[in-house]
């Protein structure tokens, strides 16, 4: 197993306050890594660091072999898809639109950026009728539905998902997760997926890693967190999340 | 202060003719005026040149006798090919003298004494010939005296100075017991009443302080005898007065002239030296009697023509053409500095928009230029070289003026952008400038076309007061309205320019439309 992303003594801080502290992380090709912790872990600092909408304080990045740097950043980001809890569309364009404003940037042809999007619609269980519409015409779910399909468009060989099913009623949730879960494994898709939900994890992790305080407590699947925990803190985050499920 | 005090003299006479509230504005205008003018050949001069080589512009200061005589040049002129057009009462001495040396108008009509005191600044300067060889320095020739002196003098009621025989002022010693009321400036000034009474020899002790106004009433009651006036005075020949003859010339002269720009034609030359020696204190006197009793200025002129038996018809401008010259000059001030403002005040405000000190200076400079009343701005710019008095100033005033709703509007609505949609937009990896151009501005576009509106509505209303330093627009008739106190002329200005707001109002009604994408209207 290769790792497409490599965290070398990566760290961040706001101020007084760490958001992270100096950590190692790799990500590993064709898996799908959920990173999960409480509010304020460092979770979201942690995938927020791996598409550089934050500098890290110290460490290094590496993508697929190569250095992340001011000069390839934007570069390195058009191979990375990133969907986040409120879906990010820009309300001034329609559903087409958000999902093609990449590739028609890029100069992608009409033809093949059409085809693509004809692709994601049925991957994604989107109906073509509502293409045209604005995200305020929209239903959350449908939303976080574009915002995947605008993600996914160039193909991208790494997909951040920031809580993205966060703000979804349980119904909506459920089969979503269901259609997400079916398209990653289609796609053999790299995922980083953060939740506070460990049911959610338990559910598409190939590894989950648990992060408290800004570090990383452990790596591993769900057995192995609920068998060997690390440290006190995994039995009694396994414990909490497990209560709430079974209520 | 001496000085401009004393070189503001005939400036007083004009403000005596119209309505007191616009002296100290004007005062305070000329007042900060820099004694070297810098001219420049400009572009914005070029862009909202608005009349053809081929025709003459014919400008006036803002009092009745220079809104006669200016109907006069242009009744005078239409006998020559190509088009005459009359700018009635651009401003005072300085703004017409300014816009002939620009070239903006081509003839006006001045007085000796006030070329000699005012534009030249050399009061020693006196004959004809030597006041018309320091103009040609300028570009600028001279006509000879038109025929009457508007001087200071003394004037008497006529039945009052022929019971006691008098005729001029050294006549007034044989009667000390005569009593005067003289302006109080007239009263203050050292070459005022002081060294009049020295070089007569006066005699008489009652003598008085008294407004201009109220002493012709004083006057027509007996209350007083003699009072101070300007000799072609049109209240000397609604109130029947005699003009006392200043027999030792102790008053400098104040001849009526042309002044016109030396690249006027020959033919057009010619007809306004026709005019030398034509008019007389008396005519004037009627002449401007008549203009102030029915506001037709052309009307006087025409009777003037009549008095030459020529034909009394001076083709004016009608109400419509002068309503489209007022309105188009008007949006043109509005408009091209609200373009001004929009390629400046959204850069500003983009940013503003990311905070730190520079936003801080940029929307506080702003902010500080709003608060400063409009009428203040304008008076600020005239001092600064290369603004001074012109359509530029108001333009630069106007820009100014429309800054900030552009500025605070741009960057508000580009902070009111919420953070998820702007790391979207990063982590796309769309660069700095797509970013802007593709999400940020069109997302803040209602923000920003708010702003533009609010600066566009204010730009309307405030071009109005452009027209106090000659620039034009609907202020024109607003302030000649004030000026001669007639309401029907102010609403000839004040109710279009009210309908432009609103009709401007209304077109970005309409823009917002087009331009706000539909899904930030849904």
């Amino acid at each position: 197993m290769s790792a497409l992303v490599k965290l070398a003594n990566v760290s961040k801080r706001y101020g007084d306050a760490v958001a992270l502290y100096p950590t190692e992380l790799s990500i590993e090709s064709g898996k799908t890594t959920v990173l999960i912790g409480p509010s304020g872990c460092g979770k979201s600092t942690l995938l927020r660091l791996v598409i550089c909408l934050i500098q890290p304080d110290s460490g290094l990045i590496d993508f697929d072999g190569e250095r992340v740097t001011h000069d390839n950043v934007n570069a390195l980001r058009r191979r990375i898809g990133y969907v986040i809890q409120e879906g990010g569309l820009f309300p001034h364009l329609t559903a087409r639109a958000n999902v093609l404003l990449m590739a028609r940037h890029i100069g992608k042809p009409e033809e093949e950026t059409g085809n693509r999007l004809l692709e994601l619609c049925e991957l994604t269980r989107f109906s073509q009728n509502l293409l045209s519409r604005y995200p305020v015409e929209l239903s959350g779910g449908q939303r976080q539905r574009v915002s995947l399909m605008r993600a996914l468009m160039l193909s991208p060989e790494l997909l951040l998902l920031d809580e993205p099913l966060g703000a979804l009623d349980p119904l909506v949730r459920a089969s979503l997760q269901k259609d997400l879960k079916e398209i990653f494994a289609r796609l053999g898709q790299t995922v980083v997926f953060v939740t506070h939900d460990l049911a959610e994890a338990i559910y598409f992790a190939d590894e989950i890693v648990l992060m408290n305080e800004g570090r990383i407590v452990q790596k591993g699947t769900s057995i192995d967190l609920r068998e060997r925990p690390a440290e006190p803190f995994v039995s009694e985050f396994i414990n909490a999340q497990r209560g709430i499920t079974i209520v | 202060m001496n000085r401009i005090r004393k070189t503001r003299k005939h400036e007083r006479s004009e403000s005596r003719n119209h309505e007191p509230n616009s002296k100290p504005f004007q005062g305070f205008l000329i007042s900060w005026i820099p004694d070297s003018f810098l001219i420049f050949s400009c572009v914005f001069a070029f862009l909202i040149q608005s009349v053809s080589a081929s025709d003459v512009v014919i400008g006036s200061k803002k009092f009745t006798e220079s809104y006669v005589l200016g109907e006069i040049a242009k009744g005078a002129l239409q006998n020559a090919p190509g088009k005459v057009v009359f700018r009635p009462g651009m401003g005072g001495t300085i703004i017409v003298w300014q816009a002939l040396k620009t070239g903006e108008i081509q003839v006006y009509p001045e007085y000796t004494g006030t070329i000699s005191e005012e534009i030249l600044k050399e009061p020693a300067v006196r004959s004809l010939n030597s006041i018309r060889e320091r103009l040609r320095s300028f570009g600028v020739g001279m006509t000879d005296p038109l025929g009457f002196n508007n001087t200071w003098a003394l004037v008497m009621r006529r039945s009052e100075a022929e019971r006691l025989g008098i005729r001029c002022i050294s006549d007034l010693k044989k009667n000390p017991d005569l009593k005067l009321g003289l302006t109080h400036e007239f009263l203050d000034r050292q070459d005022g009443w002081p060294r009049l009474r020295e070089r007569y020899g006066l005699p008489q002790q009652d003598v008085r302080g008294i407004d201009h106004a109220l002493g012709y009433a004083a006057l027509a009651r007996g209350e007083i005898d003699v009072k101070d006036a300007y000799s072609t005075d049109a209240k000397i020949a609604e109130n029947n007065l005699v003009v006392l003859t200043d027999d030792q010339n102790f008053f400098p002269r104040y001849d009526a002239v042309f002044l016109y720009g030396l690249s006027l034609d020959e033919k057009r030359t010619a007809l306004l030296k026709t005019l030398k020696g034509t008019i007389d204190e008396t005519l004037m006197t009627h002449l401007n009697a008549e203009a102030e009793q029915t506001k037709d200025y052309a009307g006087a002129a025409a009777r003037y023509f009549e008095s030459r038996g020529e034909s009394g018809v001076i083709e004016s401008d009608s109400f419509s053409h002068k309503l489209l010259r007022w309105t188009i000059r008007h949006l043109q001030l509005a408009g091209f500095s609200l373009l001004l403002s929009i390629i400046v005040g959204v850069p500003l405000g983009i940013v503003a928009s990311r905070g730190g000190a520079v936003g801080h200076v940029i929307l506080g400079f702003a902010g500080v230029v709003q608060t400063i009343p409009s009428l203040a701005l304008l008076a600020l710019l005239v001092p600064v070289p290369f603004f001074g008095i012109s359509v530029r100033t108001a333009i630069a005033a106007l820009f100014l003026y429309g800054l900030l709703p552009i500025v605070r509007n741009t960057a508000t609505g580009l902070q009111d952008i919420p953070r998820s949609l702007r790391e979207s937009a990063v982590a796309l990896g769309l660069s700095p400038i797509a970013r802007l151009w593709k999400i940020y501005l069109p997302i803040a576009s209602r923000s920003i076309l708010s702003g533009i509106k609010t600066s566009a509505v204010i730009n309307i209303g405030t071009a109005t007061l452009a027209a106090l330093i000659g620039a034009g627009g609907l202020g024109e008739p607003i302030i000649s309205g004030l000026n001669l106190n007639d309401h029907v002329t102010i609403l000839e200005g004040a109710i279009p320019a009210a309908v432009l707001a609103l009709l401007v109002q209304w077109c970005f009604d309409f823009l917002d439309r087009a331009l706000i994408p539909k899904g930030l209207r849904l």
